[in-house]
C-alpha cells in the first residue's frame, strides 16, 4: 500500500491546529483536568489512602476517556460531511488511509497533551512520597493507548454520519459495551447461559480489565494487543467507510 | 487528446436513476457550459468525472488517466469547486489555500509564488489573513475558486461558480475564467444562461440525466432559429428541457 508520509504530516498538522481555532481544546483540557483530578481525591480517596500512588486517579480513565475521546473524534469526519469539504479534500491527489491516519494521530496527539498536563498528580505524589514510577509510566502508557482505542472507533464512527451528535452518542455507546464487557453485571448475566469460552472472550475484550492489567505496572502484551489491534481494526474500517461512502 | 473524457456515465440513488448514461469531451481551450433544470444531474455528472463518486457504469479520464483506476495522477491534473465552495472555515485565507496547496505536492517557493499569483488574480488581498467563516459568500466563492488553481491544473471543474455573487462580482468570475481559458480545459455548471453566452465555447445541456443538446451557444441558437430569428438561450433552454422546467 503506497503511502505519503507527507500528506499524512500535513493532514495531521491542520487537524491538530483545528483542535485549538476554537475555545473547544480549552475547555476539554479544562474538564479533563478537572474530572480526573476531582474523581481521584473526593471518590477515589487520593488522600485518604494514605498512600502515595496513582491507582485512584488512573482508575477512572476508562469512565472519562468512554465520554471524553467521541467528544474528541466527533468532528474529525462527521463535520466534513456536513460541510462538503470532504468532496474537496478527496479529491485532492490523496488516499483514503493517509487522511484517515493523519486525523487519528491528530486527535491521539491532542489526547497526549491532556495526559501530559495530568503529570502535576505525579510530581504532587513524588513530593509526598515515593511512589512506584515503573507503574506510573506503566499507567500513563496504558492509559494512552486506551484513549487510542476510544479515539479511533469514535473517529470510524464519525465517518458513518453528517451529524456530530449522532457520531458522538454512537461512539459512546460503543465504548461504553467494551468498557461494560469486563464487569461483573455483564459477565454474570452471561454466565447463567453462555459457554465458558464465551465469557472469557467478552471479558478478555474489555478496556476496564486490560487497563487494570497495565496499571498494576506490567505492560502486559495480551493488553497492549488488545489496545493496539481495536486502533488498527477501528480505522481500517474507517477507510473502508470512507471509500465507500463519500457522497452520502 | 481530450483532457476530459467521459462516456456512458449512470448513476442511480436508491430507485432514482441520476444520470442515465452521459457522454463528454472537452478538449484543450473549451470552456464548456453545462446547463441544465435542477435536479437534472449536473452535480452528480461532476463529481463522477472528479472520481469523488463512483458511477454504476460508464468511465471518466482527465488528462488520459482514469479517474478510477490513476485516481492520484487523475487528480493531480485537476482543479475541483465542489457545489458550494466548501472550505474549512477555521482556518484564514491564506493557510487555507497553503494546505491545500502543499496537498497538491506544492513546496517553498513555488507555493508562494503560486499564492502570491492567486492573491494577485482572484483578488484575495483584503481578506488574506481573514478567517473564512468570516467572509462574504463572494469572497468565499473565490476562495473555493482559487484552491482549485493554486496548482494550475489542465483541467477545471466548477460547479457554479457565480452562485451568490453580486453582479460585479459575476463579472470578475467571468474575466478570470476567460482569462485562464486558453490552455485549460474547464467545465463549469451554471443556471445564468447570459454566463454561458459570455464564457463558453461550447452549451451541454442534461435533462434527467441525459445530455439533450452539446453544441456551440450559436449553433443551438441557429437550430432553434424560426424564420431566421435566433431565439434567445433561455428559450431554447425551457423548451428542450420541457414541460418540467416550464
Amino acid at each position: 500500500m503506497k503511502t505519503s508520509f507527507r500528506t499524512i504530516a500535513l493532514v495531521f498538522g491542520r487537524e491538530f491546529r483545528a483542535y485549538f481555532a476554537t475555545p473547544l481544546a480549552a475547555v476539554f483540557l479544562l474538564v479533563f483536568l478537572a474530572l480526573s483530578a476531582g474523581l481521584a481525591f473526593f471518590a477515589g480517596g487520593f488522600f485518604e489512602r494514605g498512600q502515595a500512588d496513582l491507582g485512584p486517579f488512573f482508575a477512572w480513565h476508562p469512565w472519562l476517556f468512554l465520554i471524553l475521546m467521541p467528544a474528541i473524534g466527533m468532528r474529525l469526519w462527521a463535520d466534513e460531511r456536513r460541510s462538503g469539504v470532504i468532496e474537496l479534500l478527496m479529491t485532492l491527489p490523496v488516499r483514503a488511509h493517509e487522511v484517515v491516519i493523519g486525523k487519528f494521530l491528530a486527535g491521539w496527539a491532542f489526547t497526549a497533551v491532556a495526559l501530559v498536563l495530568t503529570m502535576s498528580f505525579w510530581l504532587v505524589t513524588l513530593y509526598l512520597g515515593s511512589p512506584d514510577n515503573g507503574i506510573v509510566a506503566a499507567s500513563y502508557i496504558g492509559s494512552f493507548l486506551m484513549a487510542g482505542a476510544f479515539l479511533a472507533i469514535s473517529a470510524c464512527v464519525s465517518a458513518m454520519t453528517k451529524n456530530q451528535v449522532i457520531a458522538f452518542i454512537l461512539a459512546a455507546i460503543v465504548s461504553f459495551l467494551l468498557v461494560m464487557s469486563g464487569t461483573n453485571l455483564v459477565l454474570a448475566a452471561l454466565r447463567g447461559w453462555a459457554p465458558a469460552f464465551v465469557v472469557d472472550l467478552v471479558q478478555s475484550l474489555s478496556f476496564i480489565t486490560n487497563f487494570d492489567r497495565l496499571t498494576r505496572g506490567v505492560l502486559e502484551a495480551p493488553a497492549v494487543i488488545l489496545f493496539v489491534s481495536t486502533i488498527v481494526l477501528a480505522l481500517w474500517i474507517n477507510v473502508q467507510v470512507v471509500d465507500a461512502k463519500k457522497a452520502a | 487528446m481530450q483532457l476530459v473524457q467521459a462516456s456512458g456515465l449512470v448513476k442511480t440513488f436508491s430507485r432514482l436513476r441520476a444520470v442515465d448514461g452521459v457522454s463528454l469531451e472537452v478538449s484543450r481551450g473549451e470552456v464548456v457550459g453545462f446547463l441544465g433544470p435542477n435536479g437534472a444531474g449536473k452535480s452528480t455528472t461532476m463529481k463522477m468525472l472528479t472520481g469523488f463518486l463512483e458511477p454504476d457504469a460508464g468511465t471518466a479520464s482527465i488528462a488520459g488517466h482514469d479517474v478510477f483506476a490513476d485516481p492520484i495522477a487523475a487528480r493531480r491534473r485537476l482543479g475541483y469547486l465542489p457545489e458550494g465552495a466548501p472550505a474549512y472555515g477555521d482556518m484564514t485565507v491564506a493557510d487555507f489555500l497553503a494546505f491545500v496547496g502543499r496537498m497538491r505536492g506544492l513546496a517553498n517557493s513555488a507555493l508562494g509564488e503560486r499564492l502570491a499569483e492567486m492573491v494577485e488574480r482572484v483578488n484575495l488581498a483584503a481578506v488574506w489573513n481573514r478567517p473564512i467563516d468570516a467572509l462574504s459568500k463572494g469572497f468565499k466563492r473565490r476562495v473555493g475558486i482559487a484552491q482549485a488553481l493554486i496548482h494550475d491544473p489542465e483541467v477545471l471543474i466548477l460547479d457554479e461558480p457565480t452562485d451568490g455573487l453580486d453582479p460585479n462580482q459575476k463579472h470578475d468570475m467571468r474575466e478570470l475564467i476567460s482569462a485562464i481559458a486558453p490552455g485549460k480545459a474547464i467545465v463549469i455548471s451554471t443556471h445564468i444562461l447570459e454566463e454561458v453566452e459570455a464564457i463558453c465555447s461550447r452549451v451541454v445541456i442534461i435533462d434527467e440525466g441525459r445530455v439533450v443538446a452539446d453544441a456551440t451557444p450559436s449553433a443551438l441558437l441557429d437550430a432553434a432559429a424560426v424564420d431566421g430569428r435566433r431565439p434567445t438561450l433561455e428559450a431554447v433552454f425551457r423548451s428542450i428541457t420541457g414541460s418540467k422546467a416550464a
